[in-house]
């Protein structure tokens, strides 16, 4: 099902948010593979029942031969995740920081940046984007839509490098939605728990009004 | 009924195995209001709980689960006390949690707990064990979330050592070790049944089936059809693990009134007001009326409406899913009693045996 032309994804995690997002990117005709934190032995069977199509490998290697890594692990486990394993790879953060949920992570407690900017600071070598962590995984499945679609609805794509949004955002429009996107990886922060659009099912103008007047 | 579920096992034609359909009713111990829409004391919510446990084993239903909170809403954080009270009051119906914390507990504790339940009930006892989606316990207890993944881990693999009965040796992280340690009460007639509770993670579904759990699936929002992969992922998994068959369970919320119309009024604004608090804790979008219809509708997690619709999406879900047993998560907070105890006799005398006519 998948096109030879089309990036390679890497999504890492296998938990609540890794598999869905490994769906619905197969199912956008992505070359898509699946990594959780050991032997992809262990995650074989849920690939094949829940994400037929992907291939599960281990993380170093599938980060090897992708184009775009997303990552789709606790937040916790990031004070602990290799920033060598992704140097010079797009990563998509998927991630949220939610203390009554992750509890208190100090790294993440610098109120000055978003999450995703200090998941930069610390993945230094890496290119981020942020996206998807602002729709709750369940949601990402049902609420895509044809483009054209009248409720098709949005996501926010944010970055500092603008061929790596694009690239993102390609995705995201190929997936199902209208890719928002934002200039800056600070403007992430619109898409955090409490921002404007966490948790909100919005088509392109709502969510562009959500996030122009929050910035304003 | 004293069996354990996969006692129960029979095979059917095509060689997967059947369970018997089991219709249940699960409660977070909801602060309830009085009829003037006052909060009641957390005493008299709690009092409250017995009655309706009380009620539900007179009207016909299969099971009654307390979920352990922690919170001035939820005031249930010893629901194993309140089982204990209905227990002494009942003769027939299952008992059991919805769910157990285990991350934050001991499982030599909770074994012990719902042992003695299963003791005082005459083997009514089961426990569904989960890692906490509501995590209030683990600052109380001072538990670190950052340890949630290997807490849930190693306790339920300590949990299903000591649900086999005899001498229990066991070595891990989280708490000090068993040698050849007998924990009583001992069970009379075997294990009593435990399970898992699972909200979407595919490796807590194949973490069931490799300790040997039967799974429970907590839909509560979206489409439960999403599931469906699940309960295969499951049976695939235990015959990986080279495990017999075992139950599949859902739990949804929901509420039963005598028509679609009073059901959706009683219930809608205070789904909303629960969920705009939780949203507080957890950073999510409240609720439209939009998105509350979809939820009750054909393809949402929600069970509002008459026993006739709510039987219909019970029995319709149950087939979908390939599972045999459906708990409703009745009350929201600031419902009154009353109306809860209709809803349970609802449940009862109308869902349960329309359900069962639907599945026959
Ligand atoms: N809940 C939502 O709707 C939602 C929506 C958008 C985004 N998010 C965010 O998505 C992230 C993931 O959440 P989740 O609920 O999916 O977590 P989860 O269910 O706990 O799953 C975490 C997964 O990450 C894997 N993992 C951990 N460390 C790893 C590493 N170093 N390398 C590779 N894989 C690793 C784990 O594999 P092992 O078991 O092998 O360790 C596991 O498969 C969170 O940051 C969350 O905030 C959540």
């Amino acid at each position: 099902m998948s096109d030879s032309a089309l990036p390679r994804i890497a999504v890492l995690g296998a938990g609540h948010v890794g598999p869905v997002i490994a769906r619905v990117s197969v199912e956008a005709g992505y070359p898509v593979t699946i990594s959780a934190s050991g032997d992809p032995e262990r995650i074989a069977l849920i690939t094949r029942i829940l994400v037929p199509g992907a291939e599960p490998r281990w993380a170093a290697d599938a980060v090897a031969d992708a184009d775009l890594v997303v990552l789709a692990i606790p937040l916790h486990k990031f004070a602990t995740f290799d920033p060598a394993l992704v140097a010079g790879k797009l990563v998509v953060d998927t991630m949220n920081y939610w203390p009554p949920t992750d509890g208190v992570q100090a790294m993440f407690e610098d109120r000055r940046y978003g999450s995703s900017e200090i998941v930069q600071r610390r993945l230094a070598q890496s290119t981020i984007v942020k996206s998807f962590n602002h729709t709750g995984y369940h949601e990402l499945e049902e609420e895509r839509r044809p483009v054209g679609a009248p409720d098709r609805r949005a996501l926010g794509v944010a970055g500092d490098d603008a061929a790596a949004v694009d690239l993102v955002a390609e995705v995201v429009e190929r997936i199902g939605y209208d890719a928002v996107r934002l200039s800056g990886l600070s403007q992430g922060r619109l898409f955090e728990p409490g921002g404007p659009v966490f948790g909100a099912s919005l088509r392109r103008d709502d969510f562009e009004r959500a996030v122009s007047v929050e910035a304003a | 009924m004293t069996t354990t579920p996969s006692s129960d096992v029979q095979t059917t034609a095509a060689g997967s195995a059947t369970f018997p359909l089991v219709l249940g009713l699960d409660t977070f111990g909801d602060l309830t209001h009085d009829k003037d829409d006052h909060p009641l004391s957390h005493a008299q919510t709690i009092r409250n709980v017995v009655e309706e446990g009380v009620l539900a084993d007179q009207v016909g239903v299969d099971f009654f689960g307390i979920g352990e909170h922690h919170t001035d809403d939820f005031p249930m954080p010893a629901g194993d006390v309140v089982l204990g009270a209905i227990a002494a009051r009942t003769t027939r119906i299952r008992l059991g949690s919805a769910v157990t914390v285990l991350s934050s507990d001991d499982p030599v504790r909770v074994f012990q707990r719902y042992s003695t339940l299963n003791a005082v009930s005459g083997g009514r006892a089961e426990v569904v064990l989960g890692r906490g989606s509501s995590i209030d316990s683990f600052p109380l207890f001072g538990y670190d979330l950052s340890d949630y993944e290997i807490l849930f881990e190693e306790k339920a693999q300590l949990f299903a050592e000591l649900l086999k009965g005899g001498p229990v040796t066991w070595q891990g992280t989280i708490r000090a070790p068993l040698r050849d340690q007998d924990v009583v009460p001992h069970t009379e007639s075997g294990p009593f049944p435990a399970w898992i509770g699972v909200g979407g993670s595919p490796q807590s579904v194949v973490r069931a089936a490799r300790h040997g759990y039967s799974l429970m699936l907590a839909i509560i929002g979206g489409s439960p059809a999403r599931f469906a992969p699940f309960s295969q992922l499951f049976q695939q998994a235990l015959e990986k693990f080279g495990r017999a068959p075992l139950p599949v369970g859902v739990h949804s919320p929901g509420h039963v009134a005598a028509t679609d119309e009073q059901a959706r009024e009683e219930f809608w604004p205070r789904y909303l007001e629960v969920i705009r608090n939780v949203s507080k804790t957890r950073g999510f979008a409240v609720p439209t009326k939009q998105s509350f219809l979809r939820e009750i509708g054909p393809h949402g997690a929600l069970y509002v409406g008459s026993p006739e619709t709510v039987a219909q999406k019970i029995a319709a879900n149950l087939a979908t899913l390939g599972a045999n047993r459906f708990d409703l998560k009745y009350a929201m907070g600031g419902l009154p009693h009353e109306t809860l105890m209709t809803n349970i006799e609802l449940y009862g005398t109308q869902v349960i045996p329309r359900v069962r006519e639907l599945m026959a």
